[in-house]
């Protein structure tokens, strides 16, 4: 734990991520830079396959065998691109750790919860089997999984889909890791149990002076968790900033296009929702330009050339789009 | 569990009710009176008829069936028509071959297609697992007699390690019994193996995809970890099944194996019983061996349960 409280803990330069699908090879993630301090909340948001989570998996060194990863991940400095696996198995589950989204599936149906628990203590720390039940008990208690020291020797089966996402939280935070990405940790609950959920995560992310990236497809839950936030669309980072700079003042296309995309309270019965014409580009081939220059309505030729550079909007407000001063002007506002 | 447990044995009683019914109908709408047969063609039909009524054959069907079920909870199955013994002795001598060849054969798939299954999973399209389920491929084309007959000409004839044929009983210590066995129990394994060997891989392949295994990735447990620790318990559960269904084809193929490899087993019984027309022998020798089946396959529900906690409850 060397190093300045400034310095950054996590640092992403230019990553790339190119999968080999079955449509052929797709450049799922390019261009992906960013850095998180300790302590610092970093919000992902994007519609499916827009590549939050393969940067994700990327980060966590869990991409298929045949992925191939171009560009930098440092954590406090040390390379992780290129990690040889048995180095990056001690890093996973004690220094980085992750939440996935869907709870049913995510638990090994033929373990108990406590030995699942318990998995990450014996494996990263080495405490013995009943020191690491007695923690496991304690963890499972503290994200409130009612009945913990009963219910250690439960089945998965046994819980509901709020509870299972508690038990994998407390997995994750098992060994204390420093940054914590959970990947959609909501999107499978129902409506009432996400506050929770989403409020537990938080609480435990200031107790603990952990770093989050958190990702979802909801802006809500972006603007409401964490303290900046990056767009991602085709592949790369269109807009990227300060949670609150970016909601005061939208400045790529595409962000301003799922803003007025969000499904409104108090609506009138029959108003239809608002959505951005178009379909999500196949990642196996996307175009020369702007990955957005299809479904934008502001588009130009000049888009279609080459990737627009990210433009300074603002204080560390960046926005990939050569047409802001157009966009910008009509910019809907959160709260408007 | 003892609710699950309960329904299960239920489940066999039935099965086994159903099958001793079936037996004995269809054996006895076999064209031809078994006293004829035995006396052969120009035998006075006053002789023909005293033997008739000596065998019980006269009787209605309910009551022979009755005495039939009777005799086995007794342990008396009856004398054969063709040796004159009891039918019960004539079976404990053959088992004695043909349980340990059933055992050694279904010990020999499970190592072959568990280490071969889970080999090629963990190699998925690699080299190693496109060759091996190319063999595996070859293994469920070869007819097991004629295999047998390559493994004779290769070990007994070329190398002349093992017998072609015969069984060396186990009165001389465990090894001569089990090393007439080994070519019989390798003929039989080796198709078995393969089909197992690919039901392996593929159940391991796709709880490979499951998002308990990434989790399990997550906690920073190494691949091999993860496939022992999370995956093959997963997997067990179509593999078992697989593999109590394959011991009845194993038993079926004991009759034509033993045949091959003149082994006095079972096998042989049932398949010289039936050229004899010893109807009683075969009644009884098929009855036992679809009872093997059935049990076997009650084992397999059982384990079930122990091997996934989520069987108990939806049972209870």
């Amino acid at each position: 734990m060397n190093g300045s409280a400034s310095a950054p803990l996590i640092e992403v330069k230019d990553l790339g991520v190119r999968l080999n699908t079955s449509r052929g090879p797709a450049q799922a993630v390019r261009g992906v830079s960013f850095s998180l301090r300790r302590g610092e909340t970093l919000g992902l948001v994007g519609e499916s396959g827009c590549g939050k989570s393969v940067t994700a998996l990327a980060l966590m060194g869990l991409l298929p065998d045949s992925a191939v990863v171009s560009g930098s991940i440092r954590l406090e400095g040390s390379e992780l691109v290129g990690l040889l696996d048995a180095r990056y198995c001690k890093l996973r589950g004690n220094r980085i750790s992750m939440i996935f989204q869907e709870p049913m599936t995510a638990l090994n149906p033929m373990h108990t919860i406590g030995r699942q628990v318990a998995e990450p203590l014996r494996r990263h720390t080495g405490c013995a089997t009943g020191e690491a039940r007695k923690q496991a008990i304690a963890l499972l208690d503290r994200v409130g999984l009612p009945d913990a020291a009963r219910r250690v020797d439960a089945y998965p089966h046994q819980f509901s889909g709020g509870q299972r996402q508690r038990i994998t939280i407390a997995m994750a935070l098992a060994c204390q890791p420093d940054v914590l990405i959970a990947d959609e940790p909501t999107t499978a609950l129902d409506v009432t149990i996400q506050g929770q959920i989403l409020d537990l995560i938080a609480d435990l992310v200031e107790e603990r002076g952990m770093s989050m990236i958190l990702i979802s497809h909801d802006l809500g839950v972006i603007a409401e968790n964490v303290q900046r936030m990056m767009v991602m669309y085709g592949g790369t980072v269109v807009e990227s900033g300060e949670t609150n700079a970016v909601f005061t003042r939208m400045g790529h296309p595409y962000t301003q296009g799922l803003f007025r995309a969000r499904p409104k309270l108090g609506a009138r019965k029959g108003t239809r929702l608002t959505t951005i014409a178009g379909t999500v580009p196949e990642l196996a081939d996307l175009p020369a330009g702007c990955t957005f220059a299809d479904r934008c309505g502001i588009v130009v030729e000049r888009c279609r050339t080459a990737l627009p550079p990210a433009v300074d909007v603002g204080a560390g407000h960046g926005v990939r789009c050569i047409r802001t001063d157009v966009s910008m002007a009509s910019a809907p506002r959160a709260g408007a | 569990m003892s609710v699950f447990l309960l329904r299960r044995i239920l489940t066999l009683v039935a099965t086994l009710f159903a099958a001793s019914v079936i037996i004995f109908l269809v054996l006895d709408a076999l064209p031809g009176n078994a006293a004829q047969m035995l006396m052969g063609a120009d035998a006075s039909p006053d002789a023909v008829r005293a033997l008739t009524v000596k065998l019980g054959l006269d009787q209605p069907l309910t009551v022979r069936y009755l005495l039939w079920i009777k005799g086995m909870a007794s342990g008396d199955l009856g004398n054969s028509y063709v040796y004159g013994t009891p039918v019960a002795g004539l079976i404990a001598e053959r088992l004695v071959l043909t349980i340990p060849l059933a055992i050694m054969s279904m010990l020999i798939t499970v190592v072959l297609a568990l280490t071969a299954g889970i080999y090629t999973a963990a190699n998925h399209n690699r080299f190693g697992d496109v060759g091996v389920m190319s063999l595996t491929q070859v293994g469920i084309a070869l007819p097991n007699f004629w295999f047998a007959i390559l493994l004779i000409l290769l070990f007994a004839v070329k190398l002349q390690l093992l017998a072609a044929g015969g069984f060396a009983g186990w009165d001389d210590g465990i090894w001569p019994g089990i090393k007439s066995l080994l070519l019989p129990a390798i003929s039989l394994a080796v198709v078995q193996a393969a089909i197992l060997a690919r039901v392996t891989r593929s159940a391991v392949l796709e709880v490979l995809r499951e998002d308990f295994v990434r989790t399990a990735r997550a906690k920073g447990l190494g691949k091999r970890e993860v496939l022992w620790r999370h995956v093959l318990r997963n997997a067990m559960i179509p593999v078992m099944t697989v593999m109590g269904l394959q011991f009845a084809n194993l038993l079926a193929g004991t009759i034509v194996i033993e045949n091959v490899f003149y082994l006095p087993g079972l096998g042989r019984l049932i398949f010289q019983s039936i050229a004899n027309r010893d109807l009683i022998v075969v009644r009884n020798c098929v009855m036992l061996l679809a009872a093997m089946v059935v049990i076997v396959n009650f084992v397999v529900d059982v384990l079930y349960a122990f091997i996934d906690p989520r069987i108990k409850v939806a049972n209870l």
